[in-house]
């Protein structure tokens, strides 16, 4: 199941894991990124917590954990190679595995259609 | 407005990234527009408010890619938005025009051959830097040029302090620059003899039927040009310079990071009233005929204290700074001299990512015993104390043709 954040993150919902990253949209704004730093494995995030950072060369912007839990896996593949997240941003540019505190919270995220039209 | 380099709270990813080139962004009234606004936005450029004009800070190809292509091929910015001023002596004298000016800048500008420009800065009372300005022996006038931010107070000082002379701003034309290793290819398709300028010359030039003034400069460390045209004939010469297949347009987001790579202050981040030339390492802007000894010794504003930390050196110096990660270092990060950030020594002034040097690059200010390269420093970025390694600038070879 795929659901989005108003913040322009998706989710990929498998069982109580989510994989996340930004969207194309996000993608296509932020402009060619030079550095993403992600959460180490294991840490707790509440939602909305700075979870990580990406940076063009004009400026850094804040990721956000899109709903409460642990991180179980990071993709270190884009921290080595930030294109990655602009070439292929809802496949091989996700960022994390999400372990989610409450997996009912994501009934509350948008769905594919509802985020098309957020972003028009 | 808040200098910010984080995503505020409401937009994690930023639709509209900012960075501190909006620093000057005026945020009440009408923004102003260049006579090049309608061909920005027919290119698709992303457009910003800058010094209160509305600006491209990129265009489709985006900062990297446009970046990349200026030091490669040849990029074309809209600069006009700069003031553009003619300083003339009602004796219509080079010399009293240039003697006039020499009492608000360091500089030796009765030196400066006709066809010829200088880079300067007016300085104050303090020794502290009001702007930066190219200025131009233009024979019987000076054709000076400041940035945009400080147009209006830097008229009002040339008009209040140059005795016996009058002051005008040229706002009906605009300034286009041409930078990178095909510049001369590109502008010479047009104008054969510009090929024969060398750097800091300053010629009258016909570019597509437009009466230009050329000089051989810019603000990007590649070789290049920059072009005084009409306004009138501005986006007509801009379109016949982009119709050369190595000239793309480039925005403001890449001018920042060609400069930042060149080692070139941005007036307002690295430099400022609470910045002296000296402190700023800018000495070599001083000509001989200005400092102690020298034929006019001082008589600018601040030249007590400037010709003094001259003589017996700065508490601080603005310097290089390569941070040794990948994680670019952004104007505002405190500087320490120690990783566990105890003892705080500066401040950076500008940092990104340089897309040439394939890494963070960044300048700012330490004090004198941190300011010999190869010293580490640590820079503050998201609660870890980074190391970052005092450089000698510019990070790129500039490729002027001197």
């Amino acid at each position: 199941m795929l659901k989005f954040t108003a913040e322009h993150e998706w989710l990929k919902l498998e069982g109580d894991v989510a994989i996340v990253g930004i969207t194309q949209h996000a993608a296509d704004q932020l402009g060619d990124l030079v550095f993403v730093e992600l959460p180490e494995v294991g840490a707790t995030f509440d939602k909305n917590g700075e979870a990580a950072t990406v940076e063009s060369v004009k400026a850094a912007s804040d990721v956000y954990c899109p709903l409460a839990g642990e991180i179980v896996e990071i993709n270190d593949a884009i921290t080595a190679d930030p294109a990655l997240v602009n070439s292929d941003p809802q496949g091989k540019g996700w960022f994390f595995k999400l372990k989610l505190a409450n997996v009912a919270d994501a009934d509350e995220l948008l769905d594919e259609a509802a985020y098309k039209e957020l972003i028009g | 407005m808040k200098r910010c380099v984080r995503a505020p709270d409401t937009e994690p990813v930023r639709p509209r990234a900012v960075h501190d080139l909006e620093v000057f962004l005026t945020d009440t009234g009408q923004l102003l527009t260049t006579p090049l606004h309608s061909l920005h936005l027919s290119l698709g450029a992303r457009m910003v408010p800058f010094a209160g004009y509305d600006m491209p800070v990129q265009y489709a190809a985006g900062v990297l890619k446009e970046h990349l292509h200026t030091r490669t091929r040849a990029g074309l910015f809209d600069v006009s938005h700069m003031g553009q001023v003619i300083v003339k002596a009602d004796s219509g004298a080079y010399a009293d025009a240039a003697a006039a000016l020499e009492k608000l800048v360091p500089v030796d500008i009765l030196g400066l051959k006709e066809g010829r420009q200088r880079y300067g800065f007016f300085t104050d009372e303090n020794g502290g830097i009001l702007d930066d300005l190219m200025i131009t022996n233009r024979g019987d006038h000076l054709l000076v040029v400041v940035n945009a931010a400080c147009k209006a107070a830097d008229l009002a000082h040339m008009q209040a302090h140059l005795a016996g002379c009058s002051v005008t701003l040229l706002d009906d034309r605009a300034l286009i620059a041409l930078q990178g290793p095909a510049a001369e290819t590109v502008l010479a398709t047009l104008a054969p003899e510009v090929a024969a300028m060398k750097f800091m010359d300053v010629r009258d030039v016909a570019l597509a039927g437009a009466a230009c003034i050329v000089s051989r400069s810019g603000y990007s460390g590649e070789d290049g040009y920059e072009v005084s045209v009409p306004a009138a004939k501005a986006e007509k010469l801009a379109r016949a310079l982009l119709a050369h297949e190595a000239c793309e347009a480039i925005g403001l987001g890449a001018r920042d990071s060609l400069r930042l790579e060149a080692g070139l202050c941005l007036y307002g981040n690295d430099i400022d009233t609470t910045t002296s030339p000296i402190e700023a390492s800018l000495d070599w802007a001083i000509q001989k005929a200005r400092k102690a000894g020298g034929e006019r010794e001082g008589g600018f504003p601040g030249a007590d204290r400037i010709l003094g930390q001259l003589a017996n050196g700065t508490e601080r110096r603005r310097v290089g700074l390569k941070p040794e990660g990948k994680a670019p270092v952004r104007a505002h990060a405190k500087l320490f001299a120690d990783a566990d950030g105890a003892k705080e020594i500066g401040e950076v002034t500008s940092g990104t990512f340089g897309p040439s040097v394939e890494g963070p690059v960044a300048m700012g200010y330490v004090p004198t015993a941190f300011a010999s390269a190869g010293t580490q420093v640590f820079a503050e970025v998201r609660g870890k104390y980074l190391p970052v390694t005092v450089a000698a600038l510019p990070f790129i070879t500039p490729t002027y043709k001197r």
